[in-house]
């Protein structure tokens, strides 16, 4: 009897509890940064603020960036929503090219060739774009770690191609030769390596290959891809492979730095072949997207990285993501919004919050150019 | 499964064989118990665990004002505050959308199966293609809907096209346990029935659906169980938005699900680990007072049919 | 195939007609029972739909005499056209997934039921479908091996052995348990359960590893599919408990009683008269479940490891690997050309054929192993009563 009176009480309850939540009104949190109390709710510079939803997605590898400066943007531009899914670079893509977003965030440039001889990713952003050219305007530099688990191991010196015969699967224990050469008086365990990879496409996979196909003397078999073409065990996104490796014993993988440092794995530091190992910080990242080379022409802002770099202190495993976004054709709200976010992105307050969470802010020279292309959007 | 494949029909006349030694036959009564016993406690150590782990990371958020009545706007991985409000929302609107298309089709398909059709060849086609849909898997269901919904009719992702391909799992669920609700009330009732002069509809509708309405609740929970855990259809059909969007035609929505999917790769940072813990929480909550509701229901709905 | 119901109505009692006319609400002159079950049958041979089956009524009426009820030919048009809705719904997801899928199976260079390969897209398209094949079924056929046991345990634990005070609550929580998501089944999977798995894998490797099945690589490697077995069989208890439970139930009271009245223990009652009763309804609910297994996308997702494409065939459950649903979700964000697509869709398809099978093997089974299951209801509780009193 008492359970069943209990259970109508708790039922009564309930119902009404869920009644309440249907008609109570939610609302958005205050905004955190209490710096700014006199703003309020009240949009400020209401001038560059318009109102609306901007729609993103893409690069996995950016989420943490742009999460953070939509965060601060909403403390700027109280009336604008901007929601970023971050699915993959390719999918991003797809997404912007199916007009289901109005910008998309990538891990590499469109490409302007298909090598199965189909319509290639720029011309189809240009169709969806109403036959104008889509900007790739690169916006976060996100450096890639090489993250391991090995107990009594703090520091870890790799080279190129070192790295490359790990994840190849030709170095296959710990106290391998090659590795004890680069790191002299360390212990090193004679248990096997287990590598973890990307199971899905990934832009990570992608730079990270590049680099091993370039730095690697020959060492990396396999052609630059999405697809992962080396040995180990794949997990699925980011977190899968971070959190493989922090599980698991006498493990090796690569993943954006910040997940890195979140889950407190070893990261390797790496010779370039300058001479001294280059530990992965801000500045050494920097310094290698300095080295970085335009690709395209114009408005059109995509780099081309040297991975080979041999400059003293540059950490030469980096990714630098592009937000791809029309340079006309968008309808005039959208554009407004578009250039309005884009530019908080690119400017100097967007940038200066990215460090703190182990991205690279852009180089100023790049972000001129950036912020003039953004303006340019019509 | 095999116990039950080994089981002697139980009239075939060996199987009530009761004057066999007492102590064997008591021996096998005890093994039985000691072994139902058994699977409860192997089953309920690591349900209970499950739902240990929930509860204990999730509920201090729930404790919070703001959690049931705030969104995850301006809100990033690293920072903590904010609610659960218009996932909370999403949640429900797609789930009712999805219930009040299939449930319908369902409870109809049912009474078809167990009422009109029995033994029929469009009985045993309709029959057919619920075993068909019963092994669709949601991420083929929600590419269907994506190749329909937005590759031929050229619309926009939104929380209606989750809402149609979650129709395609919820069917058969619902079905299924209905028609073998149906078909467990006993003819005795129907035949009743008709003797009274009761139309045929009228015993069904006021005799054979009430009878088994405690079980078709129960598959109707089941189907929304699985339907507002679905994790697929929504990462291809819908975007996430942290802010609050109630409408199910137009822009990114929202969804536990998706909340615990966006989070969960940040586990290793504390604010975003007590979210993904407290969704999760928040999803099993809704459907237990849904469940209850249903009961409630269930309940006065008996009673009035007495 | 025995006659339908009603075509014999010898069985059946027919009341005195003046006072059923009185009971009758507006419909004046009582519906005969063989009228009526005949019309139900002729309705079913038809094709379903709302006017064939007026049409049919209005014939039957012809010859009756009296006019039918309305509510009766709209409630049977109703569930007529439901059936229909069910069958064109799923012709139309076949059609449209089996045309998205032709394509690319027409340019596949490989076997696509024998190939291990999966480079769909590209110039020269190879993919095939022998590993996740193999990976699917038997994670889930270990699945059901662990849950369907347990689950008729708990289920008869909870209609017929726990005290009432116990039984209610544990069912709430079962049900509770059918509530959780499953992508917090694979986080908790991933997180908390697999590490303590991992002595269990490395037991039973080492005492078993001559078998190729249950050999294991090098490593602590616990994101195998002997981890996923077990989880899914975690997360589909809770579904095959909740159904067999209430068939379980719904057991009659004089089948239970009768058998009990006669000394039998409290086995040989559930043996005798839970069992056979709810036989159809478990294997429904197993089904269920394995189609739940068969097409789990995100926990697995989240625990298994993908072995590389470089490495030879691990045929060993305490290897990596990719189901179905997996291989598709984990590559749905890049669906980018319509070759690609057709190829996961073509595994997709694959998917829902096997679970077809297996799931017409299982009635199948179950036609033959209880006589009663497929007659109508008279008379298989005809037989139990018979078995009981005998």
């Amino acid at each position: 009897m008492s359970v069943n009176r209990l259970l109508r009480v708790g039922t009564v309850a309930v119902a009404s509890l869920g009644v309440l939540a249907l008609s109570a009104c939610g609302s958005d949190p205050e905004p955190s940064g209490s710096s700014n109390p006199s703003s309020g709710s009240s949009s400020t510079g209401a001038a560059d603020c318009p109102q609306g939803t901007l729609n993103a997605e893409g690069s996995s590898a950016q989420k943490n960036a742009i999460e953070e400066v939509i965060s601060k943007y909403n403390e700027k531009c109280a009336d604008v929503s901007v929601n970023y899914n971050a699915t993959g670079s390719g999918a991003g893509i797809k997404q912007f090219n199916a007009n289901q977003v109005d910008f998309a965030g990538s891990d590499s440039a469109l490409k302007t060739e298909n090598k199965d001889g189909g319509e290639t990713e720029a011309a189809a952003a240009a169709k969806r774009c109403q036959t104008n050219p889509a900007l790739n305007l690169p916006m976060v530099i996100g450096p890639v770690a090489i993250a391991y688990n090995v107990d009594g191991l703090p520091k870890l010196v790799l080279d190129g191609a070192t790295a490359a015969k790990i994840f190849q699967g030709d170095i296959k224990t710990w106290n391998d030769p090659a590795i004890a050469k680069l790191n002299t008086g360390a212990t090193l365990p004679s248990t096997p390596i287990s590598v973890f990879f990307r199971s899905d496409e990934s832009g990570t996979t992608e730079n990270f290959t590049k680099y091993l196909a370039a730095a690697g003397a020959g060492a990396w078999k396999g052609e630059p891809a999405k697809k992962w073409t080396g040995t180990g065990a794949g997990k699925e996104k980011s977190a899968g492979v971070a959190e493989g490796v922090k599980s698991t014993k006498n493990s090796i993988t690569y993943v954006e730095w910040s997940y890195a440092v979140d889950n407190k794995l070893g990261v390797a530091q790496i010779d370039n072949g300058s001479g001294a190992p280059v530990e992965l910080t801000a500045e050494s990242a920097g310094k290698a997207l300095a080295a970085a080379k335009p690709a395209g022409t114009g408005a059109d802002l995509a780099l081309k990285l040297d991975y080979a770099t041999k400059e003293a202190g540059a950490y030469p495993i980096i990714l630098v993501t592009y937000e791809i976004a029309c340079s006309k054709g968008l309808p005039a709200e959208k554009t407004a919004l578009v250039k309005s976010f884009l530019s908080y992105f690119a400017g100097k307050d967007g940038q200066a919050s990215l460090t703190e969470l182990n991205y690279a802010p852009l180089p100023e020279e790049i972000r001129t150019k950036v912020d003039a292309a953004i303006q340019s959007i019509s | 499964m095999t116990a039950i494949v080994e089981n002697k029909p139980a009239y075939d006349g060996k199987a009530l064989d009761l004057t066999g030694r007492s102590g064997a036959r008591a021996f096998k009564n005890t093994l039985a118990t000691v072994l139902i016993v058994l699977a409860f406690v192997i089953a309920i150590i690591p349900l209970v665990w499950i739902l240990w782990t929930v509860i204990s990371k999730g509920y201090h958020l729930l404790l919070n004002a703001e959690w049931w009545s705030q969104s995850q706007r301006g809100i990033t991985v690293r920072r903590e505050g904010g609610g659960a409000y218009h996932a909370i929302m999403g949640t429900l609107i797609m789930a009712l959308i999805t219930a009040a298309i299939a449930v319908p089709i369902a409870i109809l398909g049912a009474v078809y199966l167990v009422e009109y059709g029995k033994g029929t060849k469009v009985a045993r086609a309709v029959s057919f293609m619920i075993d068909i849909l019963t092994g669709v898997p949601s991420i083929v269901a929600a590419l269907f809907i994506y190749a329909v919904w937005i590759t031929v009719f050229g619309f926009n992702r939104v929380g209606f096209a989750v809402s149609l391909s979650l129709v395609l799992l919820m069917l058969p669920v619902v079905l299924r346990s209905t028609e073998e609700m149906l078909k467990l009330v006993p003819d005795e009732l129907r035949e009743a029935s008709y003797a009274l002069g009761v139309p045929k509809w009228k015993t069904i509708l006021k005799v054979v659906v009430p009878t088994a309405f405690g079980g078709i609740i129960t598959g109707v929970m089941l189907g929304l169980a699985r339907v507002m855990g679905e994790t697929a259809p929504l990462l291809i059909l819908v975007g996430y938005s942290k802010n609050i969007n109630l409408n199910p035609f137009e822009g990114f929505m929202g969804a536990l699900p998706t909340m615990i999917n966006q989070d969960r790769t940040e586990l290793a940072l504390q604010p975003a680990a007590d979210r993904v813990w407290a969704a999760a929480l928040t999803l099993i909550l809704l459907v237990l007072a849904l469940n209850l509701l249903a009961r409630l229901v269930a309940r006065f709905s008996t009673i009035k049919s007495k | 195939m025995s006659s339908p119901d009603g075509t014999e109505p010898p069985g059946r009692p027919a009341g005195p007609e003046p006072k059923i006319e009185d009971l009758v609400d507006e419909t004046g002159p009582a519906l005969r029972f063989d009228a009526l079950a005949e019309e139900t049958d002729d309705d079913g041979r038809r094709t379903g739909g709302t006017a064939v089956a007026t049409k049919d009524d209005s014939k039957k009426e012809l010859a009756l005499g009296p006019v039918g009820h309305l509510g009766d030919r709209l409630f049977s048009g109703l569930a007529h056209g439901s059936g229909a809705v069910v069958i064109l719904i799923v012709a139309f997801v076949g059609v449209f997934l089996l045309a998205l899928a032709i394509p690319a199976l027409a340019d596949n260079n490989s076997n696509f039921l024998f190939s291990r390969v999966w480079e769909p897209g590209g110039a020269e398209p190879r993919f095939g479908i022998a590993a996740l094949f193999y990976t699917t079924l038997i994670s889930s056929v270990i699945a059901m091996v662990i849950a369907v046991p347990i689950a008729i345990g708990v289920a008869l634990f909870v209609t017929y052995y726990a005290p009432r005070r116990i039984a209610t609550p544990v069912a709430h929580a079962v049900d509770l348990l059918a509530a959780v998501p499953s992508i917090v089944y694979g986080l908790w999977g991933a997180l908390f359960f697999a590490p303590i798995l991992l002595p269990v894998i490395n037991g039973l490797s080492s005492a078993l590893g001559w078998i190729p099945v249950f050999d294991k690589a090098p490593g602590d490697n616990v994101g195998v599919i002997f981890t996923v077995s077990v989880v899914l069989a975690i997360m589909i208890l809770p579904v095959v408990t909740a159904i067999s439970r209430e068939i379980f139930a719904q057991t009659p009271i004089s089948h239970r009683e009768g058998a009990l009245a006669l000394g039998a223990t409290r086995w040989e009652m559930v043996r005798m008269a839970v069992l056979p009763y709810g036989r159809s309804g478990v294997v429904s609910a197993s089904m269920l479940g394995l189609g739940r297994a068969l097409g789990e996308t995100v926990a697995v997702m989240i625990i298994l490891t993908v072995p590389n494409g470089n490495d030879p065939w691990d045929p060993s459950i305490f290897a990596g690997g990719e189901t179905f649903a997996s291989k598709i979700a984990n590559n749905a964000a890049e669906f980018d050309s319509p070759e690609k697509t057709g190829a996961f869709i073509a595994a997709g398809l694959v998917l829902f054929v096997v679970t077809f099978l297996v799931n017409s093997a299982a009635r199948l089974i179950v036609a033959r192993s209880a006589p009663g299951a497929k007659r109508p209801r008279r008379n298989r509780r005809a037989g139990a009563t018979e078995g009981a009193s005998a």
